[in-house]
């Protein structure tokens, strides 16, 4: 296989791998389960969740009272919603998903081991 | 203020342990471990990353970030949602892998909210090194059987991630006894985690067999699990 040709296949490769992260968190995520998950289910255990005027509060016992607001809910990201915007999940997931592969992709390509003669 | 109703909607958004389900100390003893082991798995990723590896890794770690955002239904009013140890342990390797699920928890603790900062080390020594090693070490024991075959491979990634799932509950149920905050007993609290975690570990294997039985199928070169041995895989005349 000549390097160019195996470059273009793996090109193509990556380009499909991002586009299946891009469909997941910019449509998926609209069909996700809005109930509580694993961990969540285990805090809530013992509590029940009631509307009052002023939001939402836990009555009973249960390890989500211990829980603290989150120091960056003020981000124009919290929640998984740009703005707090309805229906912007997936506008929030592909962001995400951008950011994350500029971070992650940056730090693996600082750490790589330089091919042989490119030192 | 909040209104109700959109608390309704963001509160199942919230993922990852919050801040104040454990002690301040317990929080700062977690956050050192996982400095730690973040440290050596940048030391030990190194060797694992080259100029194809390296772009690889950085769209496995946005693949889970995305993954991680759908919840799927595990019983009436709870739901589950992928972890990704054993995925990126077989794809791109436990240390490489470990990064890679602390930078998601990272952004999403940071930009989405999701996650508590002051429980960040709880969350990455949990998920990105708790659940990544196990998932490795039951896909290492496992790979003659994930290099004979297709079948054997998505077998393996099956299992790796049911067990990584149920053994990264079970560090919280650790946490939660060295300094849990209180609301439950121990023994509610480990119970429920391992039940409910086992159910969202079949869908955790589920989604880690399908996903790489996918990657191998056009590239098993890319999965680390599948390195260094003649992959009989590569027979199937679709890695040339």
């Amino acid at each position: 296989m000549s390097a160019p040709a195996g470059n273009r296949r793996a090109l193509g490769f990556f380009l499909g791998f991002l586009a299946v992260a891009l469909l997941v968190a910019g449509g998926l995520s609209y069909f996700a389960s809005p109930d509580p998950d694993g961990l969540d289910t285990v805090a809530l255990d013992g509590c029940e969740v009631v509307e009052t005027d002023a939001g939402e509060q836990l009555q009973g016992t249960c390890i989500a009272q211990h829980a603290g607001d989150h120091a960056m809910a003020g981000s124009p990201l919290a929640d998984y919603s740009v703005g707090g915007g309805e229906g912007t999940v997936g506008l929030a997931g592909v962001i995400g998903v951008l950011v994350t592969l500029v971070l992650a992709g940056g730090l693996f390509w600082l750490l790589r081991r330089r091919s042989p003669g490119k030192r | 203020m909040v209104s109700a109703t959109q608390m309704a909607t963001e509160m199942p958004l919230a993922m990852h342990m919050s801040d104040g389900l454990v002690n301040a100390p317990t929080a700062v003893g977690f956050g050192l471990v996982a400095l730690v082991g973040l440290a050596i798995a940048v030391h030990r990723a190194r060797a694992d990353l080259d100029d194809r590896t390296a772009p690889m890794a950085g769209l496995v770690t946005a693949f889970v970030f995305a993954v991680q955002m759908i919840n799927f239904p595990i019983l009436p009013g709870a739901s589950g949602h992928l972890l990704g140890g054993a995925l990126v342990a077989i794809l791109v390797g436990p240390w490489v892998g470990s990064l890679c699920i602390a930078i998601v928890l990272v952004v999403q603790a940071f930009l989405f909210a999701d996650g508590g900062l002051t429980a960040l080390g709880t969350n990455i020594v949990n998920m990105a090194l708790v659940g990544v090693l196990v998932g490795h070490a039951v896909a290492t024991m496992m790979r003659p059987l994930a290099r004979r075959g297709r079948a054997g491979l998505v077998a393996t990634a099956f299992v790796a991630a049911l067990v990584n799932t149920v053994v990264a509950a079970l560090a919280f149920v650790l946490e939660y006894a060295i300094g849990g905050a209180g609301g439950a007993s121990l023994g509610t609290v480990a119970a429920l985690m391992l039940g409910l975690h086992v159910l969202i570990g079949i869908g955790e294997g589920v989604i880690t067999a399908a996903t790489v039985g996918a990657v191998a199928a056009v590239r098993p070169d890319l999965v680390y699990l599948l390195r260094g041995a003649a992959a009989p895989l590569e027979v199937r005349g679709s890695a040339s």
